[in-house]
C-alpha cells in the first residue's frame, strides 16, 4: 500500500488540525457545540429552522439513540455529524476534529471514519454483495487484494459470507441491511450512523439487526447514533437517548433515566407507545365517577425503577390489611428499569383510598384515583 | 434483381453502416458527457453549475429542433473545415454526429436522473469525490438506460442516414431515392426497406438483450 492507501484506515489523519483539547471532554466521540441549522428560503417555500441551540455530546464507545418524530431534525442531525451539510451556526465536532470546518479533500478523508446504514439500504443494482462492501474501499484507494481479504472478513462478520455473490435484487431486506452495515463498517469508522436503519423491516428481521449492531458495538468498539422514531429500537439497544423536537433537543441522558421520568410530552408519548397508558377497554368503559356501596375504587400506580413494581400489590395489601384487586397492569424494561404502571381495585370507602394513596406516596409511587366500578 | 443491383445494396448499407456506426462512436463520446453533465449540474447538484447547465439545454434544443436536412447543408462551411470536404461518407459523418450528440445527450440526462439520489448521498457519505460518484455510481447503475439509449440513438442515426444523399453520402436511404423513387425501381426500394428494417431489428434485439443483461433490478432469486 502507498502512503494515501495507509490513511485510509481509520488512521488518525495528520494534517487535519486537532481542536484544542480543552474544548472537548475526553469521552466523546461526537459533541454538537451551538448548532443551529437553517434551511433558506428556496421558490416560494418558507425557510425551515431545522435545528435550534443544540448542544450535547454523544459518548465515546456508547449506543445513542436520537428519537423524534418526523420533521423533528433527525436527518439534518445525522447529515451534520457525517459532513453533508454544514450547520448554519456552531460546530460538530467527531473524533476530536471539526466536521463542520472541512471541505473537499479533507472532509472526504474524515468521512471515511464515519459509516452510514439507511432505511433503504441505499446498495447498488449493479454490484454484487461483495462489491457492494468494496465499494468505499475502492473509493479510499486500497490495492483489489486487501479489499477482496476484507470483504470477506466482513461479510463473515456480519453472518452472509454465503450470499458474496448475490445480486442486492436476490436478498431480503435483512440480507440488504446487513451488506449496508459491513459496507459502513468497510473502512474501519469510528462513528456508525444508523438512519432508520431497521424501519423498513419486519419485527423480528429488525431484532436480528439490532442484535448484530449491538455486537458490533460490543466487539469492535464503534460508537453507535441511531436516528429513530421508533421507540422499541431506543429501547432494544441504546443506553443514551437525546429526545428531539420540532428542532430542539427536549430531553437527553440515559435511557433508564428519561425514561423512568419523562419529563417533556414529548417523551411521554414514546414512553407511552411502549407501556401503553390506555386502561383495557372493558375497564375503561365501567368507570364512573361516584363510588357504588360495595364497589371498588381504582388507582393507577407508576412504576419506575429497578424491582419498583414486584412487591407492592401484597405490601399494600398485607400492610393496610386490605383487599387488593389487580384490574390491568403493564410493565417492561427499559435500560435494566421497570416502567409501567399498574391498575389496582380497592375498597371503595373514603378511608380506604386515602390510608392507600398516602401509603403509596410514602413509598415515592405516583398514584392516581381514576373513578369506580362496581 | 441483377447481380450490380444486388452489389449498389451491398454497397450502400457498408456506407450506411460507416456513417452510423461512426457518427453513433462520436455521437456517444460527445453526448455521455453531455449528458452526465446536464444531468448533474442544476442548482444543488454534483457539479451544481445552473447558468452553464441552462445555456447547454438551450444549445441542444436548439439544434435538436433544427429538421437534420436543414442542418446538413447549414454546416457544409464546418463540414469542410473538418473533414476537409463536405461530400461524401466522411462529410457526412458531421452532421450525423452534431445530430446525435445532443439526442444522445438527453437520453444519457434522463438515464443517469433515473438513479436514485439515495445512491449519491450514500457514496457521497463515504467520502467519494464527483468524478468517482460518476464513474463509480450513476453509469454503472445507468447502464441498462444507457444501452437502451444508445440503441435508440443508433436506430434514428439510420433514419437520418437516409437524407445524406443530398450531400452525396450515399448509403441505403440515398439508393432508394435515386433507384427506387427517380428511377421507377420499385424493387429497389423494396430492397432497400427490408434491408434497413433487417437492420433496424438487428440492432433493437442486441440493445434490448445488452440492457437485459446487465440489468440486475430486475433478477428474481
Amino acid at each position: 500500500m502507498n502512503a494515501h492507501q495507509s490513511l485510509a484506515i481509520g488512521q488518525p489523519i495528520e494534517t487535519l488540525e486537532p481542536i484544542s483539547p480543552a474544548a472537548t471532554e475526553p469521552d466523546a466521540m461526537v459533541r454538537f457545540e451551538g448548532i443551529s441549522k437553517t434551511y433558506p428560503a428556496y421558490r416560494g417555500k418558507p425557510g425551515v429552522n431545522a435545528l435550534q441551540n443544540i448542544d450535547f455530546a454523544i459518548p465515546r464507545g456508547s449506543i445513542t439513540g436520537v428519537i423524534g418524530r418526523s420533521g423533528a431534525g433527525k436527518s439534518s442531525l445525522v447529515r451534520l455529524i457525517n459532513g453533508l451539510e454544514k450547520p448554519t451556526t456552531g460546530r460538530v465536532i467527531v473524533d476530536d476534529r471539526d466536521i463542520s470546518a472541512l471541505a473537499g479533500r479533507e472532509l472526504r478523508l474524515a468521512q471515511r471514519s464515519i459509516g452510514m446504514i439507511f432505511q433503504h439500504f441505499n446498495l447498488l443494482s449493479s454490484r454484487t454483495a461483495a462489491d457492494n462492501i468494496a465499494l468505499p474501499l475502492e473509493i479510499a484507494g486500497w490495492s483489489k487484494a486487501d479489499i477482496r481479504a476484507r470483504v470477506a472478513e466482513l461479510l463473515a462478520l456480519v453472518g452472509i459470507a454465503d450470499k458474496h455473490d448475490r445480486y442486492p435484487s436476490e436478498l431480503s431486506g435483512g440480507q440488504k441491511q446487513r451488506v449496508g452495515i459491513a459496507r459502513a463498517l468497510a473502512t474501519r469508522p469510528s462513528v456508525l450512523l444508523s438512519d432508520e436503519a431497521t424501519s423498513a423491516l419486519d419485527p423480528q428481521t429488525t431484532r436480528a439487526i439490532l442484535d448484530l449492531l449491538a455486537n458490533i458495538n460490543r466487539e469492535l468498539g464503534v460508537t453507535i447514533v441511531l436516528i429513530t422514531h421508533e421507540m422499541s429500537v431506543v429501547r432494544q439497544l441504546a443506553k443514551e437517548v437525546v429526545v428531539l423536537d420540532a428542532g430542539h433537543v427536549v430531553e437527553s441522558g440515559h435511557v433508564a433515566d428519561i425514561f423512568t421520568h419523562p419529563k417533556h410530552p414529548i417523551t411521554q408519548s414514546f414512553l407511552a407507545e411502549v407501556i401503553g397508558d390506555s386502561l383495557p377497554v372493558s375497564l375503561a368503559s365501567r368507570i364512573v365517577s361516584e363510588p357504588y356501596a360495595a364497589g371498588q375504587a381504582v388507582i393507577r400506580v407508576q412504576v419506575r425503577g429497578a424491582g419498583a413494581g414486584d412487591t407492592v400489590v401484597a405490601r399494600l395489601a398485607r400492610e393496610l390489611g386490605l383487599d387488593v384487586a389487580l384490574l390491568s397492569a403493564r410493565i417492561d424494561e427499559i435500560g435494566g428499569q421497570h416502567v409501567g404502571s399498574l391498575t389496582l381495585g380497592i375498597p371503595s370507602g373514603e378511608d380506604a383510598v386515602t390510608r392507600t394513596l398516602a401509603w403509596l406516596s410514602q413509598y415515592q409511587f405516583s398514584a392516581e384515583r381514576l373513578g369506580y366500578v362496581a | 434483381m441483377s447481380p450490380e443491383l444486388i452489389n449498389l445494396i451491398i454497397q450502400a448499407t457498408g456506407e450506411s453502416l460507416y456513417m452510423v456506426g461512426i457518427a453513433a462512436l462520436l455521437g456517444t463520446a460527445f453526448g455521455l458527457p453531455l449528458g452526465v453533465f446536464l444531468a448533474t449540474s442544476r442548482k444543488g447538484e454534483l457539479f451544481a453549475a445552473p447558468i452553464v447547465n441552462r445555456v447547454l439545454g438551450i444549445v441542444v434544443n436548439a439544434t435538436r429542433s433544427t429538421p437534420f436536412i436543414i442542418l446538413v447543408v447549414a454546416i457544409i462551411p464546418f463540414t469542410r473545415l473538418v473533414a476537409g470536404t463536405s461530400i461524401g461518407s466522411t462529410a457526412a459523418i458531421v452532421p450525423l454526429t452534431i445530430a446525435s450528440a445532443p439526442f444522445i445527450a438527453r437520453l444519457v440526462e434522463a438515464a443517469i436522473r433515473e438513479v436514485d439520489g439515495g445512491l449519491i448521498e450514500t457514496a457521497s457519505s463515504f467520502g467519494a469525490s464527483p468524478l468517482q460518484i460518476v464513474f463509480k455510481v450513476l453509469i454503472p447503475e445507468a447502464l441498462p438506460g444507457l444501452l437502451l439509449a444508445l440503441t435508440l440513438a443508433v436506430v434514428s442515426l439510420l433514419g437520418y442516414s437516409a437524407m445524406v444523399g443530398a450531400v452525396g453520402g450515399g448509403g441505403l436511404g440515398d439508393l432508394g431515392i435515386r433507384y427506387g423513387y427517380q428511377r421507377f425501381m420499385p424493387e429497389m426500394m423494396l430492397a432497400v426497406v427490408v434491408v434497413l428494417i433487417a437492420l433496424v431489428q438487428l440492432v433493437q434485439s442486441a440493445g434490448d438483450y445488452l440492457a437485459r443483461r446487465v440489468n440486475r433490478r430486475l433478477r428474481h432469486r
